[in-house]
Parts: C-alpha cells; structure tokens; sequence
C-alpha cells in the first residue's frame, strides 16, 4: 500500500517536471524564433549599405532569386553589383532563405502572411513617423536588428 | 651540379628575413595604392573629360558643391541622402538607414577603391539623374568631397 503511495508521487513528480521541461521548449522555441542569422560578410556589405541586411530567412529561395536577377531596378532603385558578387550573394541566399515557399510570392518582406501577422498590433502612425519613416527601416524599432535579434524584449517604437 | 641545384626546394620562401620583407612590401604598396586612388582616378576622369571636350579646363570643386546639392530632373539630389554637409553622415531617403559620411577627411575609407567608386556612381547617378554621370561631373565631385575639411 505505501509502496502503491510512492509510486503515485514518483509517477506526479516525473510527470510535472516534463510538463515544465515541454514549457520551457517550447518558450525557448518562441525566443530564437525571433532571432535570425546573417553571416556572410559581403551579403552584410553590399546588402546592408541601403538598408539593414535583412534575414535570408524572411523569403523563399524563389523570391530571393527574382530579387537577385532584377537588382538594376531594385524596389525603385539601382542595386547593381559585380557579376563575381552577385554570384556568391545568390549562392548564400539560396543556402538560408526560408524553407517554406509562399503560396502568394511577393520579393518585399513587409508584404508577406507572416510579416502582417507580426506586425498586426502595431499603429499605422507609427509607421509613418519620420524616425520610421517606412517598415523598410527595421532597426528604427528592432534596436538589436543588426545582430539578427527581434526579440520583444529589444522592441522600442519611436513615439 | 650549380648552386642552384644545391639549394633545397622553397629554401627562399622558408626564410623568415625573406617572408617579412615580402609583407612589408606588399603592405607598404597596399598603403600607396590607398593613397593613390583619388589621385589616378582623378587623372583617369581627366583623360576621358580632355577626349570629349579638348578644351576642358580641369575640375573644380566650387562646381562639385553646387551639383552635389542641385536636383536633376528627378526627386532626389546627391545631398538628400549624404546631407548638404558631407562631413556628417547621411540618412537613406526611403528606408532610413545611416550612411558615413562622404568626404574622406571625416571618413579615410571614402573614395580609397575606384571599384567602389565606380559601384555607387553607377547606381547612384541613375537614381538621381536617370543617366551615367559624365567623367566632368564625377571629377567635380571628387574634386569638392576631397576639398572638405575637418
């Protein structure tokens, strides 16, 4: 009987501590979600020189290859860079770029399904400010972007 | 059997007298070609303008400073990005970003690698004028952003 007794505690304690172990998973999981990689020198500096060197993992290998073969009229500018460079930048992105391929493709990260739903609660205004100036200028909120972390905990929205 | 033959293989290269010679030659003209390229490139843009215009009369800065902040048929001048004041950094119209300043006396990277030069006057030019810029233009820039001092 007290055999019977113990066996129930050890059975509740091994089942709390999983439960605790899945939170923490899962909550761990939610954290790096928020944190993207960005480690190729040349895609940080010829990418990043306009805007931030946005994460290859916010796009499909579809749309980054669209992307990369109409840099001469990039989003209204001219992004042009050598052949040599465009090969190796192609060469990254389709090594990092989102597994996942959109059902509607769009080449701008702020139009796709997941950038919406993320950004959902965020004031129209804010968007406009001139420290925002558009949902192009990550770091006016991430202030951590540069190093790939978007955690909620670095989100500061300018007023 | 000569002397050569006498040597073991790589017996140059293996001496470290030898090895730190070499670096501090190819350092000291990785330094000289820094230095140089404002000044070939200039002399480059000279050529091209003087076989255009045989009577072109060398950049001016004075002339730089004034197309650096006038607008040429579209929305943007080069100063709506780098500022008025290219010794202070800059700030991309549309998405925000920071940019170092352009003149080298504030920024000693700037204009150290024609390639680079060359990159950005590519694009640039087309966003703000919709053509190539002409080497006169391009050689007046130069000649105003290495003008500025600190």
């Amino acid at each position: 009987m007290l055999n019977e007794h113990k066996r129930r505690w050890f059975d509740g304690i091994v089942w709390s501590l999983s439960l605790l172990f899945a939170a923490a998973l899962v909550n761990t999981a939610r954290a790096e979600s928020h944190r993207f990689a960005v480690d190729n020198a040349a895609y940080r500096t010829e990418c990043g020189s306009c805007h931030i060197a946005y994460p290859p993992a916010l796009l499909d290998h579809g749309a980054w290859r669209a992307i990369m073969q109409g840099l001469d009229q990039h989003f209204g500018t001219d992004a042009s860079v050598s052949e040599s460079t465009r090969a190796e930048l192609s060469a990254y992105l389709a090594g990092s770029s989102s597994r996942k391929h959109s059902s509607a493709p769009t080449l701008r990260i702020s139009d796709t399904p997941w950038f919406r739903k993320e950004h959902s609660d965020i004031a129209p205004d804010s968007w406009k400010s001139p420290t925002v100036k558009g949902a192009a200028n990550c770091e006016a909120c991430h202030r951590q972007a540069s190093a790939g972390d978007y955690s909620e905990r670095s989100v500061h929205i300018p007023r | 059997m000569n002397t050569l033959q006498r040597l073991p293989a790589g017996a140059g290269l293996m001496c470290p007298c030898n090895r730190l010679g070499l670096t501090v030659i190819l350092l000291a003209s990785a330094l000289a070609v820094h230095a140089q390229a404002p000044a070939d490139y200039l002399k480059s843009l000279d050529a091209s303008a003087r076989a255009a215009e045989p009577s072109f009369a060398g950049f001016s800065a004075q002339r730089g400073q004034v197309w650096f902040s006038s607008r040429h048929g579209t929305d943007w001048s080069c100063s709506t990005c780098h500022t008025g004041n290219p010794l202070t950094p800059g700030r991309h119209a549309t998405t925000g970003r920071s940019i170092a300043p352009l003149a080298p006396a504030a920024n000693p990277e700037r204009l150290t690698d024609v390639a680079k030069i060359e990159k950005w006057f590519k694009r640039n030019c087309g966003d703000v004028l919709g053509r190539a810029c002409t080497p006169v233009e391009k050689g007046d820039v130069v000649a105003y952003l290495t003008s500025l001092k600190q």
